[in-house]
This record gives structure tokens, C-alpha cells and sequence, in this order.
């Protein structure tokens, strides 16, 4: 009952062209039925996210793991609540990032959770910058 | 299923089948000379009644998988055309949806039944772990079954409780892979579901008959808790039994058919007529409300973990129940304590139901919080404890005795359940609503009530105000120009439909050249889309695709908070959707109230939702023509479009009254025959 062969086919990585989004822009992508958010982050963004002690945070992590270094404005996430599987609103919540609707919880522009019941950050999926515009995703 | 019989058919042929298989013995002396006790009050024929919700399921869901597609594309409008144009096709779908709901209430009450009454103690441990097992099978079965439609709720009710199994450390991702059949909740998932979906009636039937094996084996608990000791403590169970099931049966169908046929979509969620979407998550992700009392437990946990543990142990204690109460005394009937708790134990699980349906903040978790503690002292503190401490009043020496003596009514318990009950909900409903959202006026509408029907020169308008306005931006996919000549519908003649049908170009092809082209719509073609596709739609219109219409009467709802929805029940209120749809179409306001800004490209409305609507107001007055003098008003036209919008939500909203009256007044005539049958029956057994 596992995944049948079309559906691994279809959840081959993909390429996505980053030169349409303006800073402070987000776009959602899909990739294996998820949702990928792709935020240009202002560089108030990224200074709130690196502000913050690492070890006060639910699910530490710093800001510098979770996006590649040279291309500190690009933040990709897999925008599912890692609380139970809802698809959290970009740019809501007290701490410039993501809300879930579901159950509350709040992630910061980082993506990591801040305050509600999931227990962990939005997931990182795997991804590279194939040129400065272009990433791919899987 | 009680041993060898010794019953002989008399025809020759039955005989030579029964030396071979003796099965007419074995119904014989399971069905009808099994001997019942004599004081089974009413709470008793729930276990008949569940027999027969079973069978009606099972029934009614095979018809119904002939004419379901389980393909995430498909499986939405499947189950819409199958409303649509198949005979009886809403009373089928009907049927089983309510029949869910009408299932999971009778096996709530038969269990409480058996906790109230001690059913579960020795020598019936078995007996009642087969029920909890059954239970189980039909949890998993219900949540299944409700994914089939792939409306919002199915899809993001599935992503929710299979990310449950999430929880599970090490092997819960595989797990969670292996129910989905993908990376995420698609058609995979829906495919398994069906065809598990499909499967598990099957076994719990089968699990049933171990159930009633297990049953008339130990012989039937009773509600004085003493074993029948001779024959004066029984009833053959033919016709006593079956006559007083049947009469119990017909009693219930009375509530099932009032949910078939004047409130189908009560229990229901309104979201669920909104096709899946897996980019957009509904606001307020509800489960049925048989699950909600679980839900509420595993939302008042903050760990995950923790909550996934509690949701399903709260389930599972219930297998050891007959060793957490070891209380002699069986029925709480001669149990002073045990059955005050037991009623507060009820109020408990009411209300945890209720806070399952709240939004998870504030004193609603709070509240949450401390009922999840309730609910489990109830099994590990109270029960183990009262059987210490408590003294039971003695119970009489046999059946015969009891019924002698019968006196006492459990008034005094069910008023502390009351008080109970009545104090947690002021407790929880402190909170009033701070925010207060202006909710749209009730309006009077020709469809409403019991013999409601529609307006034909209200729906002929209406349908010209889509056509001339709406239909600019919304499609209506589900209504084919045939429809318009349906009986119950706008009232026109076959030639009328065919008429204005021919008014429109259809897409048709590829002919023979491979080539598309356009030719005159026909009475068998359905409206056509503004639009090619979502996409050009969205892109149109400002980034957002405007809703088909067909559905949305039943689509859009609001909340009409506690009491209100009980007395709707009684008065047969189903008019939100309509109530809604008409004031956003009269909801526009030129300018924002004093410090409300909307976005750019938004429109405020006052009923809507946070306000700010994509769609300018579509409606002003004089706009539209009428032929009939009615007036050319915005109410008027929005009151028409609501009117036809509601018909192209429920085509068949006409006939399901109309059935319902007849099947209301044979059921009742029925009701009355099986209670005075009965009555003759028992005459002398009381």
C-alpha cells in the first residue's frame, strides 16, 4: 500500500523560477500535493528572525540552518502546520510569518514555531539554488 | 446459537434440510424460544434497533457504490449527480448519511445503557469488549465513509486525523505514508478509503454475531441485575421481544425520517458542499458530531503525543470496565452513588461534545481541560472507588420479585445531571462573543417548513437574473437545461427548456475533422462556464475564481449559536444558507463604516465574513426586467435569485416534503399498531 510508481513519478523535483517575486512577496507552489511557501523576506524579516535566542525558541533552530547561505532572503517551507496537517495563512500572527487558522499556532518569518500546539517548525524541504533566480525543489 | 435444539419443522422437505444443516433449529431457539427476562424496559430494544441501522446502511450503501466514482476529479460530482438523477437518489444518499448519525446515537444510548445498568460485569466481560470492538469498526467506518464525498471537510478532516498517527514516534511517518498512498491526502487516499470504507460493514457485521453469540450465551442482563431464575422471570423472545422491538423500531424511524426528509443537512457541515481544495483550509475544521466529545479530549492535551494517547485511551478504558468496577451490585438501579455519577458522567460527555464543536481558545480549553480529567475519574477514580465505599440498597431475590415491587423513578438523578449539565455550560458560555458579527436576517421563504414549496414566478425570475447578471462571472455546473422543465422545479414545458437552451452555444467535439466547434445548447447539455477553466476565472477576476452557484444555498452557513440550534431542530429551520446568500447580495455598503479600511480591489459588505468581498456589488435596482410587475428592487431580485439558487442547490426539495408527509403518517399508524400488538402480546406476562 505504499506510494504506486506513477505517484513517485509525479512527486519528481521541480524547478522554480524566483525572478517574479518582489521582496516581501510570497508564493505558493506545489509540490507532491504539499503546499511550498517561497518568501522573498524583507531584511526587517530576516533581522527579526536572527534577533531572536535560539534557545528560548519550542524547536530550536537558528535562522542560518534553515535557509542557504548567499540567498538569506529566500525562506522555502513546506507550509503544513506540523500540528495536525492544516495550511497555515502567509503573513499573519504577531510575529511577521505564518498563522494556522486550525488550531492557532504561530511560526515567526523564519517559519519556526513560536507560540500554539505544533510541535515543531514548518519543515525545510529539500531544495538548491540551481542559479541566483532558480531553485529546485526535491 | 444457545446449544442444540430440539425443534422439528413439520414439512418433510424443511426436515430433510434440517437433519443436514439444522438452521431453522438454530434461529428457533436463538429467535424464538430464547427465553428473555420479563422486566426489559425500553432502553432494551436499542440492540434491535441497531440491528436494523446496520442492515440499513449496508443496504443502502451498496446501492449507493453503484453510482459513486472514488476519483479525487470525480467522486464530488458523483455524489451530486447521484442526488440529482438517480431515482431516489436523495433519498439513498439521505438515508445513509443521516442513517451515520442515527447509528452512532443508538449504540451511545445502548452503551450508556449498559453502564447505567452493570451489563458489562460477569459474566458478560466478553460480551461487552465485542461492543467496544464494534464500536471501533464503526468510528473508523463513519470517519471513512465521510471522506467519500471530498467536499473541504472530508479532505481536510481526512489530512487531520490520519496527521494523528503522526504522533506515533519512530514509525508514525511510514504509517501515515502507508493510509495515504502518496505524499499527501489525494486520490490514492480516497481510493483506499472507499474500498476500506466498503469493507469494514462487512466485518462488523460479522463481529455482530459473535456479539449477540456471546449474548445468549450469558443470557440477557436485565435492569434489576439478577439472573432469571425460573421460569416466571421469562418471556419466550418470540413474540414478546419481537414485537416490543418492533415497536421500538418503529419509534425510531419516526426521528430517523424526520432527519431524512425535513433536516437532512442539520448534522451535516455546510463546508462539505464545497469541493476539496487542498490549497485552503476551512477556518473551523469540525468532525462529525459523534467524534466531537474525543476531539475536545485530544485538542485540551497541548502535546501532541499526549493528546493522540488520551483521544484513543478514552475509547480503549472502556474495555476495562468490568475490572475497574468490581461493584457485586449490577444495576445502579440499587446503587445510590453510582448512579448520581453516572448521570454527571452523561453531562460530561455533552459537553465535552459541545466544546469539540467550539474554536480552541480562551475558556473553552480551559473548560476542555478539566471535563478530559472528568471523563477519566469517572472510570479510575470513581468507579474503583465506589465499589469500596458505596452501600448498595439489596437488590430483590428474582425477577418476579422486582416487578411486584416496582416503584422509584430515577427523577431525583437525572435533576443532579441537570444542575450539573446547567452549571458548566453557564461556565462555559461566559465568554459571550465578544466580537458580535452581524448575522444575516431570517427572511420568510416560500420553501421553508414542512410543506414548503417553491415560488414558480420566483424561481422563472431568478433564473433571469442569473442569466442576465450573475451568470456573467458564475458558472452553474451542476443544472442541466433540462432541469428547467422538472417537476418542482421552474414550471416550464419540456419545449420551453428546449427553447432557451437553444439560446446558448455549447462547446461540442472533436468532429470529424478533429476539431472543436460550437453549435445550439440542447434540454440534455448543462449551463455552460463564463469561463474555460479555474484558472482563467481566478485570473479574471481579480486572483480569486468566482463559486459555481449551483451548490451555494447549502454551502454558506452561519452559526446560530446555543440554543438557538435546538430549537431549530423542533422548527425545522434550514434556511441559513438562503438567509445568508440574500443578505450578501443587499450587504453592500458604499462606504466603510468610520475606521474600517477594506483592501484594494475588495468591496465591503457587512455580512460577509471579515468584510472585505472580491465581488462588486452585483445588483442595483431597475437592473433587470421584469415581465410580471413585480418589483424591479435589489430585495426583490435578491430575494428571487436566492429563491432559484436554493432549487438549484435541492432540485428535489419538493418531493423529499412531500414523501416525508406520507412516510410521517404511515410510520405513525405503523407506531400505533406495533404498541397495541405489543400491548395484546404481553397482556398477561405483567
Amino acid at each position: 500500500m505504499n506510494p504506486d510508481a506513477s505517484t513517485i513519478a509525479a512527486g519528481a523535483p521541480i524547478e522554480v523560477d524566483l525572478s517574479p517575486v518582489a521582496e516581501g512577496q510570497d508564493i505558493k507552489v506545489f509540490w507532491r500535493g504539499k503546499p511550498i511557501y517561497i518568501s522573498h523576506r524583507t531584511k526587517k524579516q530576516i533581522d527579526e528572525a536572527r534577533a531572536v535566542p535560539v534557545a528560548s525558541l519550542p524547536d530550536p533552530q537558528s535562522d542560518e540552518a534553515r535557509v542557504k547561505s548567499g540567498h538569506d532572503q529566500w525562506l522555502v517551507v513546506i507550509g503544513i502546520c506540523t500540528h495536525l496537517g492544516c495550511i497555515p495563512i502567509a503573513h499573519e500572527g504577531n510575529y511577521d510569518g505564518f498563522f494556522c487558522p486550525c488550531h492557532g499556532s504561530q511560526y515567526d518569518s523564519s517559519g519556526r514555531i513560536r507560540q500554539g500546539p505544533a510541535p515543531a517548525n514548518l519543515a525545510v524541504p529539500p531544495y538548491t539554488f540551481v542559479s541566483d533566480t532558480k531553485i529546485q525543489i526535491g | 446459537m444457545s446449544g442444540p435444539s430440539d425443534y422439528q419443522p413439520s414439512n418433510p422437505a424443511l426436515q430433510w434440510i434440517e437433519r443436514r444443516l439444522p438452521i431453522m433449529g438454530l434461529v428457533h431457539s436463538s429467535f424464538v424460544v430464547y427465553p428473555t427476562p420479563r422486566n426489559l424496559n425500553y432502553w432494551w430494544t436499542f440492540g434491535a434497533i441497531l440491528s436494523f441501522m446496520l442492515g440499513m446502511q449496508i443496504l443502502t450503501g451498496v446501492i449507493l457504490a453503484m453510482h459513486y466514482t472514488p476519483h479525487a476529479d470525480l467522486a464530488f460530482k458523483s455524489v451530486e449527480l447521484l442526488v440529482r438523477d438517480v431515482n431516489y437518489g436523495w433519498l439513498l444518499r439521505n438515508m445513509h448519511a443521516c442513517g451515520a448519525s442515527m447509528f452512532f446515537f443508538a449504540v451511545y444510548v445502548h452503551m450508556l445503557r449498559g453502564l447505567y445498568y452493570g451489563s458489562y460485569k460477569e459474566p458478560r466481560e466478553v460480551l461487552w469488549i465485542l461492543g467496544v470492538i464494534i464500536y471501533l469498526l464503526m468510528m473508523a467506518t463513519g470517519f471513512m465513509g465521510y471522506v467519500l464525498p471530498w467536499g473541504q471537510m472530508s479532505f481536510w478532516g481526512a489530512t487531520v486525523i490520519t496527521n494523528l498517527f503522526s504522533a506515533i514516534p519512530y514509525v508514525g511517518e511510514s504509517i501515515v505514508t502507508l493510509l495515504w498512498g502518496g505524499y499527501s491526502v489525494g486520490n490514492p487516499t480516497l481510493n483506499r478509503f472507499f474500498s476500506l470504507h466498503y469493507l469494514l460493514p462487512f466485518l462488523i457485521a460479522g463481529v455482530v454475531v459473535l456479539h449477540v453469540w456471546a449474548l445468549h450465551v450469558a443470557g440477557q442482563n436485565n435492569p434489576d441485575g439478577v439472573e432469571p431464575k425460573s421460569e416466571k422471570d421469562t418471556v419466550p423472545f418470540t413474540p414478546h421481544a419481537t414485537i416490543k422491538d418492533g415497536f421500538g423500531v418503529a419509534c425510531f424511524l419516526l426521528l430517523y425520517a424526520w432527519f431524512i426528509f425535513y433536516m437532512p443537512n442539520y448534522l451535516g457541515d455546510a463546508d462539505n458542499y464545497i469541493p476539496a481544495n487542498p490549497g485552503v483550509t476551512p477556518p473551523h475544521i469540525v468532525p462529525e458530531w459523534y467524534y466531537l466529545p474525543f476531539y475536545a479530549i485530544l485538542r485540551s492535551i497541548p502535546n501532541k503525543l499526549a493528546g493522540v494517547i488520551g483521544m484513543f485511551s478514552a475509547i480503549i478504558i472502556l474495555c476495562f470496565l468490568p475490572w475497574l468496577d468490581a461493584a457485586k451490585t449490577r444495576s445502579s438501579k440499587y446503587r445510590p452513588l453510582a448512579k448520581q455519577f453516572f448521570w454527571i458522567f452523561v453531562a460530561v460527555c455533552i459537553l465535552l461534545g459541545y466544546l469539540g464543536a467550539q474554536p480552541p481558545e480562551g475558556i473553552y480549553v480551559i473548560a476542555g481541560r478539566v471535563l478530559t480529567v472528568c471523563y477519566f475519574a469517572y472510570f479510575l477514580i470513581v468507579l474503583p472507588l465506589l465499589s469500596r465505599i458505596e452501600k448498595p440498597r439489596p437488590v430483590p431475590n428474582s425477577i418476579s420479585e422486582a416487578i411486584l415491587a416496582k416503584s422509584g423513578k430515577a427523577v431525583a438523578s437525572i435533576a443532579v445531571a441537570l444542575v450539573a449539565a446547567g452549571a458548566l455550560f453557564v461556565g462555559t458560555l461566559q465568554d459571550a462573543r465578544a466580537e458580535g458579527d452581524l448575522k444575516p436576517p431570517s427572511n420568510k421563504w416560500s420553501f421553508s417548513g414542512p410543506f414548503g414549496k417553491f415560488d414558480r414566478g420566483s424561481l422563472q425570475r431568478g433564473l433571469k437574473v442569473y442569466k442576465e447578471v450573475c451568470s456573467n462571472c458564475h458558472s452553474l455546473n451542476y443544472i442541466a437545461f433540462r432541469n428547467l422543465a422538472d417537476a418542482g422545479g421552474p414550471g416550464y414545458s419540456v419545449a420551453q427548456a428546449a427553447a432557451f437552451a437553444a439560446d446558448y452555444k455549447i462547446k461540442d467535439g472533436p468532429n470529424d475533422a478533429g476539431d472543436m466547434f460550437e453549435r445550439p445548447g440542447r434540454t440534455a447539455d448543462y449551463f455552460p462556464s463564463p469561463f474555460a477553466n479555474e484558472q482563467a476565472a481566478a485570473a479574471a477576476n481579480g486572483g480569486k475564481a468566482p463559486p459555481d452557484l449551483s451548490l451555494i444555498t447549502k454551502a454558506r452557513s452561519y452559526e446560530r449559536g446555543f440554543p438557538q440550534f435546538i430549537f431549530d431542530f423542533f422548527t425545522q429551520f434550514q434556511e441559513q444558507g438562503p438567509n445568508y446568500v440574500d443578505a450578501i447580495l443587499q450587504g453592500f455598503e458604499e462606504k466603510p463604516p468610520e475606521g474600517v479600511t477594506v483592501p484594494e480591489g475588495t468591496y465591503y459588505n457587512k455580512y460577509f465574513p471579515g468584510h472585505a468581498i472580491k465581488m462588486p456589488k452585483p445588483l442595483s435596482d431597475g437592473q433587470v426586467t421584469y415581465d410580471d410587475g413585480s418589483p424591479a428592487t435589489v430585495a426583490q431580485y435578491a430575494h428571487d435569485v436566492t429563491t432559484f439558487l436554493m432549487w438549484t442547490a435541492e432540485p428535489h426539495m419538493e418531493a423529499r416534503k412531500r414523501l416525508g408527509f406520507q412516510v410521517f403518517i404511515f410510520l405513525i399508524i405503523f407506531a400505533f399498531l406495533m404498541y397495541f400488538t405489543k400491548k395484546k402480546v404481553w397482556a398477561d406476562s405483567h
